[in-house]
């Protein structure tokens, strides 16, 4: 890549050219059977075990629409805020591809059952930005082209074809690639949150497209835009996004044109190509699907599954600021999800504490475990009730907070309790005068020129006496203590 | 046996005059014999059908059984029947053997009927002469040198030449009218969404129906009592109950407002036919019913509306074809574009292409508002025209075809002349109306129907109408002499 | 309206159809007359009417419950596929 990566030529790439982007999200629906049949939708299945005659377009067969899937729709309507449609009408996408069936995918054109809505992010700075939504809709999936192990041939796998899925079309409200990144997580926890999508992207549960396009600053109307598609890791769209500006600013600067067109993210190159074949865009012939009825949802209907929202992730932050005296930053962290905000409200609960210190706990020290394992706080190896046990030993001062966080690497891997570790290792802290003073003494006895030093006024020495207490008392002294006992004996 | 009705078998098996095999046996070699001259079956299943002859005979023997047990039918080849050929007359699925049943066979598989064989179509249900199927034309069992019209050719040839007493059929335009019109039977669609839709391959989604082909009112009846009523696997299909539709057949028709359609009976209409037409009406009047003409001003435009629409859905309903999971496939395609383009060049018939072309074109980009969007527009006009002649009369009578049966090859050359044949039929399909053809009379020996067209879920009456006219002439016991 | 030899062409190739050389002039003729005879709709009276997709007005779409039905049917479904290995259906190589 020709562009230069100077810091200030970015800067002046910034203030003349600014970014545009919109991004279509397909999220899975959670249901367990498909949009229009009843084959179920589990993930990993032998080829072709979970389809059936209708999601292999055999003749003959009809849709029959999952309510399920209508359900969760609206549950995600409600939550950005849209417009529910009292009237929505599938229509047909018509084009030719081994992995759609029927030669057309069933999907919403006109009448999308969810239309307009907002979803707020939050950018590293702290501030925030609302990302219009147009429009989202049903459709299903389509199957899966397996290329490997099959010269000149294309396997093709049905299973995933009748999948339901929902389209998120966002307003080109974004203007940088973080904020693209930032809203896509948004959007991936408010579906988690749901309970409407599991969001595993490794699977191919929730997929995003990036529509970019530069201008020039200043001016009103949009430039030429590539659609990037398929990227399917928060990481892939922000470099995808960087890199297409990056090219698509180059190629303006030197007198060419951006073509409109769909691009594929290679992430070994670390580049976006062109997919365009030599044949023209296909003209899907959209056209009202003639095997369904319009879908119609009444006030009592939508007010049904408004009952049902759960808190949505922007409310809890919102309630934990305000209820737990906590930072916007951490009230970020514990709401990323779910799971994650109720681990830490058990936590809360049980350990009756300070709310900020169970924050740090589970924001910082769980957290970095659970990155370092690789897991999900589904299958964290520290419950919430045993991690509350554990803040409860700090509050009462059987142990300090240092040892703590070895207690807690000893309750990760063995599974035990607060209590039976501390018993086990002999880690209570030491309350108790007498051994501290007995240390103070001891590390008093042994560094006579430091406490010479000391007391002649170098205040800084502290630190080096506090630190060899501690290690004399295998780092079991109450801090606040020895503090206290030290200084009195240091000042003689 | 072979001139029985549906109701004389039921009785006859029910007072073991025969047995359920015997009758199969014999209704089996009738058609092997007809099928050089007339050629209305596709597959003849005998192995099966005698297997479910056989178990009728236990069910009849026991006392338990089912209402329409040992009662021999066939299928047209558009109903998927497992382990049955379905071939819907093409090339494209000529090997192509079902692994499930449509609701309306497994329907009246449960009530006992006995499936002969599949028979005979226009391909794909594109057609109105039969001519257009792989397996080769269908012959008029009046005069084997004219058509038995279409699609549903092969199941009217096959009642009309007592092969089997009934048959069932589909019609998207007019393919089981006009069909019983040319052969001198009595054939009904239903009310749209009456039937089940289910496992027939799709032509015209909101067009198709499911319906029966016999030799009375009152067997197509009984065939469609068996046939009709809700289906959870078609999100097309009504909720509503089925009423005994033989119960009813003979109330009186004094009072009956028939309404006569201005539009139809104009210079247009071959006075030979109209004059069976006229007679038929005088008959309905000496009944009691009372005649008036109506006005459905934009029914003329019925046609080009149907051949916007249909043609469009069937564009996309045929587009499955591809040669990937099942049917034609062409032979070592080069690459995928190959693979698609000569599976499905090869493997259909041109009347199909150009139905699919047709299709394409007035979808595509450019073309949707003023020929899609527009004909559904024109044909909600005619829907509302329909609408307000039953708020004055409560059935409509015209003729059922324009001319009767044509030569085979006459029509073959340009197009729309084939399609004009469906002038009297469509209106029907577009509005989703319930409309019965019954024989009327003979035109140099060719047979004569009449179409009675009634509102939306009014198959009782149409069925009584007709019937009551059944019992006051013998137009519909008339045999073809080359069958008797 | 009549079409052009292209138009086919194009129409053929949405539609996944090979034509001959020899039918493109006979599908042209006819679907000319089909498209002359679909032309007699531009006299309908339809400002202000709605586009009709169902026969049968008011009618909604049945909401089906979120239940497994269907088991592994495959082997069955498959003995009418032109090209099958290991369960899945065979095409030439598709570049993407």
């Amino acid at each position: 890549m020709a562009t230069s990566n100077s810091a200030a030529a970015a800067a002046a790439r910034d203030s003349e050219w600014e970014t545009v982007i919109g991004l279509e999200i397909h999220a899975q629906l959670a249901t367990r059977s498909k949009i229009f049949s009843g084959a179920a939708t589990a993930f990993g299945a032998p080829p072709n075990a979970q389809a059936n005659l209708v999601d292999l377009g055999y003749p003959g067969v009809l849709p029959v629409l999952n309510g399920e899937a209508v359900r969760m729709a609206v549950m995600f309507g409600l939550a950005i805020g849209a417009r529910i449609a009292p009237r929505s009408v599938f229509a047909r996408k018509n084009y030719f591809y081994p992995d759609l069936p029927k030669g057309y995918q069933i999907s919403q054109y006109e009448l999308p059952i969810v239309a307009g809505g907002h979803i707020d992010i939050v950018l590293d700075d702290g501030s925030t930005r609302r990302i219009g939504i147009t429009r989202a809709h049903l459709e299903e999936d389509a199957g899966k082209s397996l290329h490997e192990g099959l010269p000149g041939l294309t396997g093709i796998d049905l299973n995933r074809a009748g999948t339901p899925l929902i389209e998120i079309v966002s307003e080109p409200d974004m203007r940088s690639a973080k904020e693209a990144v930032a809203y896509m997580k948004k959007v991936h926890t408010l579906v988690r949150y749901l309970g409407i999508c599991d969001g595993n992207m490794q699977e191919g549960s929730f997929r995003c497209d990036a529509n970019v396009s530069v201008r020039r600053r200043g001016t009103d109307k949009f430039g030429t835009r590539a659609e990037i598609k398929n990227i399917n890791s928060f990481r892939f769209v922000e470099k995808a996004i960087n890199f297409e500006v990056a090219r698509q600013i180059e190629l303006l600067e030197g007198g060419g044109k951006v073509v409109q067109e769909t691009r594929l993210y290679d992430p070994d190159k670390g580049e976006t190509r062109s997919m365009r074949t030599k044949e023209e865009a296909n003209d899907y012939r959209y056209f009202p699907d003639p095997d369904l009825l319009p879908v119609e949802l009444d006030d009592a209907y939508v007010r049904g599954v408004a009952a049902q929202l759960p808190e949505l992730p922007d409310q809890k932050a919102r309630r934990f600021i305000a209820q737990y005296e906590l930072s916007g930053y951490d009230a970020q962290v514990l709401t990323a999800s779910g799971e994650l905000a109720d681990y830490y409200e058990t936590v809360v609960r049980e350990f009756g504490g300070s709310p900020k210190l169970a924050a740090n706990w589970v924001g910082g020290d769980l957290a970095a475990f659970l990155n370092r394992d690789g897991l999900e706080i589904g299958a964290s190896r520290v419950g919430a009730p045993a991690l509350a046990a554990l803040l409860r030993r700090i509050g009462d001062n059987t142990i300090s907070g240092k040892i703590a966080k070895d207690v807690f690497e000893a309750m990760w891997d063995s599974q035990q309790g607060a209590d039976a570790i501390i018993e086990a290792k002999g880690l209570k802290q030491i309350t108790d005068d007498g051994p501290i003073e007995q240390a103070i003494a001891q590390v008093m006895a042994a560094n006579p020129s430091q406490l010479a030093d000391y007391r002649a006024g170098k205040d800084k020495l502290f630190g080096f006496f506090v630190g060899q207490v501690m290690k004399a008392t295998q780092g079991k002294a109450n801090p606040a203590r020895l503090n206290e006992l030290l200084k009195q004996k240091l000042n003689g | 046996m072979h001139s029985e009705t549906v109701a004389g078998l039921i009785a006859g098996l029910r007072g073991r005059k025969y047995s359920a095999v015997e009758l199969a046996r014999a209704l089996l070699e009738r058609i092997q014999r007809s099928q050089p001259g007339l050629n209305a079956f596709i597959s003849i299943e005998a192995e099966t059908a005698l297997a479910a002859a056989a178990e009728a005979d236990r069910q009849l023997a026991s006392g338990n059984a089912p209402p329409l047990a040992g009662v021999p039918i066939a299928h047209k080849d558009i109903f998927c029947a497992t382990g049955s050929r379905t071939t819907c007359g093409s090339k494209m699925l000529a090997n192509f053997i079902a692994p499930y049943d449509a609701t309306v066979v497994a329907r009246l598989r449960a009530d006992g009927a006995v499936v002969l064989g599949k028979t005979n179509m226009d391909e794909f249900a594109m057609g109105s002469s039969n001519e257009t199927s792989h397996f080769g034309p269908v012959r008029n069992p009046w005069d084997p040198a004219r058509v038995p019209g279409g699609s549903s050719g092969g199941s009217a040839a096959a009642v009309a030449a007592r092969l089997v007493p009934a048959a069932t059929a589909t019609d998207t335009g007019g393919s089981i009218r006009q069909p019983a019109a040319l052969c001198g039977i009595t054939g009904i669609k239903p009310t749209y969404g009456r039937v089940s839709r289910y496992g027939i391959v799709a032509f015209a989604s909101s067009l198709d129906q499911a319906g029966v082909v016999a030799r009375t009112a009152e067997d197509a009846a009984i065939l469609l009592r068996s046939m009709a009523g809700f289906d959870e696997r078609d999100s097309t299909s009504v909720d509503a109950e089925v009423p005994d539709y033989v119960a009813g057949l003979d109330r009186p028709l004094t009072g009956l407002r028939i309404g006569l359609l201005k539009e139809f009976f104009d210079k247009g209409l071959d006075p030979a036919v109209e004059a069976c037409i006229r007679a038929g009406l005088e008959e309905l009047r000496a009944q009691g019913a009372t005649l008036r003409e109506v006005s459905l001003p934009n029914l003329p435009l019925s046609v080009p509306t149907y051949y916007v629409v249909a043609p469009a859905e069937c564009s996309s309903n045929l587009a499955r074809f591809d040669g990937v999971r099942f049917g034609y496939r062409c032979d070592k395609p080069r690459d995928l574009k190959d693979l698609y383009e000569r599976s499905r060049g090869e493997g259909f018939g041109a009347e199909v292409k150009r139905r699919i072309m047709t299709g394409t074109y007035v979808l595509s980009a450019g073309y949707y508002d003023a020929y899609y969007l527009k004909a559904q527009r024109v044909r909600q006009l005619i829907a509302a025209d329909f609408a307000r002649a039953f708020g004055e009369v409560d059935v409509l009578v015209s003729p059922t075809t324009p001319t009767p049966a044509f030569g085979i090859g006459a029509k073959m050359n340009d197009p729309v002349t084939m399609y004009l044949n469906d002038i009297y039929t469509i209106g029907a399909n577009l509005a989703g109306l319930p409309a019965i053809s019954v024989p009327c009379g003979f035109v140099e020996g060719l047979p004569v129907g009449m179409q009675i067209v009634g509102g939306h879920f009014t198959e009782q009456r149409i069925l009584n109408v007709a019937h009551r006219y059944q019992r006051a002439t013998d137009w519909h016991t008339r045999a073809p002499e080359a069958y008797r | 309206m009549s079409l052009s030899r292209r138009d086919i062409d194009d129409i053929a190739h949405l539609a996944r159809l090979a034509l001959t050389e020899a039918e493109i002039p006979v599908y042209l003729d006819s679907l000319s007359r089909i498209i002359g005879l679909v032309g007699e709709l531009d006299r309908a009276p339809t400002a202000g009417v709605e586009p009709m997709s169902h026969p049968l007005a008011g009618l909604k779409q049945r909401l089906r419950a979120d239940e497994v039905t269907d088991t592994d049917r495959h082997e069955l479904y498959q003995r009418n596929a032109p090209q099958v290995m290991a369960g899945l259906y065979l095409v030439p190589k598709v570049i993407e």
